[in-house]
């Protein structure tokens, strides 16, 4: 094709405008929320890794189960009675597994985006500039390694089996207890926040193309799409009710709640 | 200034789904190609398509085939059609489909993993390929995405994108070029900059779509300004059945900003009734004489039918769209409409709320969003709106030429296929089947020449000279003479015509064209939308003329015509077309009969010589 | 039932700009883009707006109004209360040709760079045999109307200018997405929604589902599951070894 004159040469830029954003709402009320969320559930989670109250008859706290140290793990305490970690291992036995639920909530699809948008700004909220010159998100060392959420995930479904069988154990031995309520409720978030996870979604049959061909694949994605709509509120749900679990576990081991059904 | 200027084999007007299937065919045929559009690239009016593609594919009623469909579209069209056209749309229609589905496409899929296909009015069995009500973007992506990968592919042989199809997005081509008869070129500007553009091309294929911005009510956007039949007009082609304007029934009558915009014709398919004011289900005594034996004559029936098609006839809500359009009319005049000047339409009533929300998620989400209605709990209240026009270029039913050599139409601005009235759904697959004639058509013209017709400087010069003149006054503002346009044809020359008051409306036109010359554009040539639509006013003002004219003209009632002053059908305007054409200033417009060739012997034996009688003379019959 | 509204409004041409006040009346049952049209017809005729359907469908007149994306003609004045300053900007991602009008020839180009549809080369048109459920997906994906509010709103490309040659934005991700789940798309576009497209410069944040005008659910059922679909790909140490030790050649 011949053509006698170039493309118009219009200066081409965006528009000028030097405020971070227009909005006029409280964008900023949701980022500061989730902050005070996430930051919360840290501190109380760094406090009750070092609390040695980890376990009362039949309740043990979720933050150090399993249980799987010789030295810090009481009898009863431990899964099925056995602790693979010999005596030499001295320091708090939830160190231990805290990296599963740990690395778990911290490469989930939804935590990635509450705490980049109120830890790092990035954004803090849609249409508000963010704070930063660069960005590669995660493209790179370290963040790419957020791609290891399955495996992850693996080990959560570890988890929380047993945390349901802390649960039904302390059902067993003492049914109209009210930690044992809290641990049953607590375990039924865990598990839904656990099977709700992207990745789960993915392996169920999210990589097929035909999900005609393998029905009952197709059914179990169907389900867990629908749990997976609720990600975000069941991690919260799950995170605040571990918390809570184990804080009331904690009290009743230190004997500061204590009462005959507690 | 100097003039961008342009080469190609084919230059394609318009980037509908008629202009892209003209463009792939003739870049599939070799061709350098250009689409030239007003809009954004995937931005065009085929988007608002809900309803489905007409195809006799028999995926979901064997009996279906091309005759069948031929027969609905020939009674739609109230036997004016263009009985070639009719044929070849019948015919083809499955394999434009099919060829979609092989560039991306995806409908939604019977049972065993087929097409699945819908009902609609005037189509006798399930017939159009469909996906929820969002048909019309499915086909102008898949279209859009199929350029892209011819341009891909031109990307790897060649190392350029564009090397044989370029798309000129927001650009108007205001004129079309002649070497002698032969179009030589089009001129236009760009929207964006205001620069003039020229493409030197031997073919130019016109789809522009249709002219409903001369009206006030409308479901047509900005850019349906009659262009294409402008362009055509002014270079010397010939308009037939320009009269033939199809008012869609159902259009949203409130709030004030989105009247007009349409609620699709699905709504009536999946159980959706009208009713007015006192709750009555008012079709049931609007079935003409024509149709009695085809459409249920009981509430009882019609309901049944929703469930068993076999043993059922139809409800009346599925009757053609001018006849519908007509009752909702008569309805509101007798003081029987809505609080806003329309009828109920409900499915509220007649289907759970989830499948309303499964079938029809974008007229839901439209009345939701747009009117702050909730279609699953309360009527809608629905009105005529102008939708349109089976009137347009006069074209040679396999190749889309036109009078003037190396001129092509397909889509909405061709005229002939669809006779007096268009049946909801043979709209997309009419873009599919004569967009690619079209496009092949010009190919082949393209290589039947012994050499380019050349773009002469005068031809140029007056073009700019035309698409430069609003910016250098300062008259009055476009915006009035637009509206008062609008207000007249909407008024004058509407669902409801008489003589004297399309008479009034010509005396208003004749007026207008003083004033459009003196209308001026503020503001500069950088997307300066003053200035584009004094242009468009000087299509949609000729455009105008030849529909008032033509519908003077016409004394009968038939299709998307109809006349107080002659309510009944007449056997002998049935073969006569009326052909506008214009002087080459566009000063006058002058309208004159002409006989329609006889359909031939085996198609007209498709049909009972009972139903022949209905719309032929004795003569024809004979 | 008609009042004055306070509006802001950009005007300048290419990237230079202010804003300019107005007053201007509203009535019952009006959207943002009818009140930008009586800018037009009253005060100011040369006012650059894009916009063709007025319904939602054709992705047009899309916008920044007090600072979120939207599309002008689904923006109802009834959400705004009538002493509110109305503030409506060009979107911020792409360079502005006039006024609100951007040039977005940017998704124009990223979507010429995703490889086409690619069916096997023994099916022929007619053919074509696919579920219902195998198709949902990618029809989800397909009521995409490109408005290009997506593109806009990421941050990845919002705020960091120099990562557009990196990567082309949530819509054209979901288009990878849409043909990778197509059940008769061939084509391997793992590695290139990696490699080519930028998939991991997002970070999930969603605010591409959240302007949507079209509720496509892009970041859970589109991004995600590709990030997921590329894990499978490069990530999973069982099918790295495997490569590893059979030397499979990557394709």
């Amino acid at each position: 094709m011949t053509q006698t004159t170039p493309e118009p040469q219009v200066r081409r830029q965006r528009a000028q405008v030097k405020v971070r954003t227009f909005r006029t709402d409280r964008w900023w009320l949701a980022p500061l929320l989730t902050f005070l969320g996430l930051a919360s559930f840290l501190v109380y989670g760094v406090w009750a890794v070092f609390d040695p109250s980890i376990y009362i008859e039949p309740y043990i706290a979720p933050f150090s189960s399993p249980c799987l140290a010789e030295a810090t793990c009481p009898e009863g305490a431990r899964l099925f009675g056995w602790a693979p970690i010999g005596d030499w291992y001295t320091l708090p036995a939830g160190l231990l597994i805290l990296g599963l639920p740990g690395g778990f909530r911290l490469t989930c699809y939804y935590y990635r985006k509450s705490y980049y948008r109120s830890f790092w700004l990035s954004p803090p909220a849609c249409a508000v500039q963010e704070p930063h010159g660069k960005y590669t998100g995660e493209t790179r060392f370290p963040l790419i390694i957020q791609n290891i959420h399955r495996y992850f995930f693996y080990g959560a479904i570890v988890i929380g089996a047993v945390l349901t069988y802390d649960a039904i154990l302390a059902l067993i031995h003492k049914p109209l207890g009210v930690g044992t309520w809290i641990l049953l409720i607590n375990a039924a978030l865990i598990v839904a926040y656990t099977l709700s996870c992207h990745s789960c979604r993915h392996i169920t049959a999210g990589r097929l193309n035909h999900f005609s061909r393998h029905p009952v694949r197709y059914r179990a994605w169907t389900f867990i799409s629908k749990l997976n709509a609720k990600h975000q509120p069941l991690a919260w749900a799950s995170m605040f009710s571990v918390m809570g679990a184990d804080f009331y576990v904690r009290l009743v081991a230190k004997g500061i709640i204590n009462f005959p059904y507690a | 200034m100097e003039i961008e200027r342009h080469e190609y084999d084919v230059v394609v007007i318009g980037a509908g789904g008629a202009g892209l299937r003209a463009a792939i065919e003739a870049r599939q045929q070799g061709k350098r190609t250009a689409i030239v559009c007003k809009s954004l690239f995937g931005k065009a009016h085929t988007v608002m398509a809900e309803g489905g593609a007409a195809a006799a594919m028999g995926n979901v009623n064997s009996d279906d085939n091309w005759m069948v469909h031929f027969r609905d579209t020939m009674r739609g069209g109230k036997f004016l059609n263009n009985w070639r056209m009719a044929e070849l749309h019948a015919k083809e229609a499955p394999d434009r489909v099919w060829e979609l589905e092989a560039w991306g496409a995806l409908f939604d899929r019977t049972k065993d993993g087929k097409i699945s296909q819908r009902n609609f009015g005037g189509h006798e069995y399930p017939r159009l390929a469909h996906v929820g009500d969002r048909t019309g973007l499915e086909l102008i992506r898949t279209l859009q995405q199929r350029v892209v990968a011819l341009q891909q592919e031109d990307y790897e042989t060649h190392g350029d994108y564009e090397a044989y199809i370029k798309v000129f997005a927001e650009c108007t081509v205001t004129r079309l070029l002649k070497d002698g008869d032969a179009i030589s070129g089009a001129f236009g500007y760009w929207r964006e900059t205001g620069n003039l553009v020229l493409f030197d091309a031997p073919a130019v294929v016109l789809a522009t779509g249709g002219i409903g911005k001369s009206y006030v009510v409308t479901s047509n956007s900005w850019e349906y300004t009659g262009d294409g039949h402008a362009l055509a007009l002014l270079a010397g082609a010939k308009l037939i059945n320009m009269e033939f304007i199809q008012f869609h029934p159902t259009g949203m009558v409130w709030p004030p900003s989105v009247r007009g915009i349409l609620v699709t014709e699905s709504v009536r398919g999946d159980g959706g009734v009208l009713r007015n004011s006192l709750g009555e289900r008012f079709m049931f005594n609007y079935i003409p004489e024509v149709f009695k034996d085809k459409y249920a004559t009981t509430e009882e029936e019609g309901d049944r039918w929703y469930t068993d098609q076999a043993n059922n006839r139809r409800p009346p809500e599925l009757l053609p769209r001018d006849e519908v359009a007509r009752a909702i009319n008569s309805e509101v005049k007798a003081g029987r409409g809505s609080p806003q000047g329309g009828v109920f339409l409900d499915v509220s009533t007649r289907l759970p709320a989830a499948e309303i929300i499964k079938r029809l998620p974008s007229m839901h989400h439209q009345f939701k969003e747009l009117a702050d209605v909730d279609i699953t709990t309360e009527p809608m209240q629905v009105g005529p709106t102008c939708h349109y026009i089976m009137g347009g270029v006069e074209v040679d039913a396999d190749t889309g030429a036109a009078a003037v050599p190396g001129l092509f139409a397909a889509g909405e601005v061709s005229g002939g296929m669809h006779g007096s009235n268009r049946l909801g759904g043979n709209s997309l697959s009419d873009l599919l089947v004569f967009g690619r004639r079209a496009g092949a058509g010009a190919s082949a013209y393209v290589d039947s020449l012994p050499s380019r017709p050349a773009v002469s400087q005068e031809s140029v010069d007056s073009a700019r000279a035309e698409a430069l003149a609003p910016l250098e006054r300062s008259g009055e503002n476009p915006y009035e003479v637009h509206a008062e346009l609008q207000r007249t044809m909407n008024d004058l020359v509407g669902i409801i015509r008489k003589a004297s008051e399309i008479s009034e409306a010509l005396e208003v036109v004749e007026k207008l064209k003083e004033r459009v010359h003196l209308v001026g554009a503020a503001g500069g040539r950088i997307y300066n939308p003053g200035w584009h639509l004094a242009l468009d006013l000087r299509n949609m003002l000729l455009v105008s003329e030849c529909v008032a004219k033509a519908a003077l003209l016409r004394e009968e009632s038939r299709g998307g015509h109809t006349r107080d002053d002659f309510p009944g059908m007449n056997p002998e305007w049935r073969r006569k077309l009326l052909v506008c054409s214009a002087t080459e200033d566009g000063s006058a417009v002058t309208v004159e009969e002409k006989i329609q060739p006889g359909m031939r012997e085996d198609l007209l034996a498709l049909f009972e010589v009972s139903e022949l009688k209905k719309y032929l003379t004795d003569e024809e019959l004979s | 039932m008609s009042y004055k509204a306070k509006f802001k409004v950009w005007r300048g041409e290419g990237g230079e700009g202010k804003l300019e006040d107005f007053t201007v009346e509203v009535n019952e049952g009006e959207v943002v883009l009818d009140i930008i049209h009586r800018l037009q017809a009253t005060q100011a005729p040369d006012l650059a707006v894009r916009w063709n359907c007025k319904a939602g469908k054709c992705g047009s007149c899309s916008m920044e109004i007090n600072g979120k994306p939207r599309l002008g003609c689904m923006t109802r004045m009834s959400t705004f209360t009538e002493d509110e300053t109305i503030t409506v900007t060009p979107m911020r991602t792409f360079p502005v040709i006039k006024d609100l009008v951007c040039d977005v020839s940017f998704n124009y180009q990223k979507a010429r760079e995703v490889p086409s549809f690619t069916p096997p080369a023994d099916v022929r048109p007619g053919e074509y045999r696919m579920k219902q459920i195998d198709v949902e997906r990618s029809q989800e994906f397909r009521k995409c109307i490109e408005c290009f509010m997506c593109n806009n709103v990421c941050h990845v490309i919002r705020d960091h200018e120099e990562n557009k040659p990196a990567f082309s934005g949530p819509r054209f991700l979901m288009r990878i997405a849409e043909l990778d789940m197509h059940p008769y798309d061939v084509a391997d576009r793992k590695e290139s929604a990696q490699k080519d497209h930028g998939l991991g410069y997002c970070n999930i944040t969603k605010c591409c589902t959240e302007v949507c005008p079209e509720h496509i659910k892009i970041t859970d059922n589109a991004l995600i599951p590709m990030k997921e679909r590329v894990v499978d790909r490069k990530y999973d140490p069982l099918v790295w070894l495997g490569s590893k030790i059979f030397r499979r050649p990557s394709s």
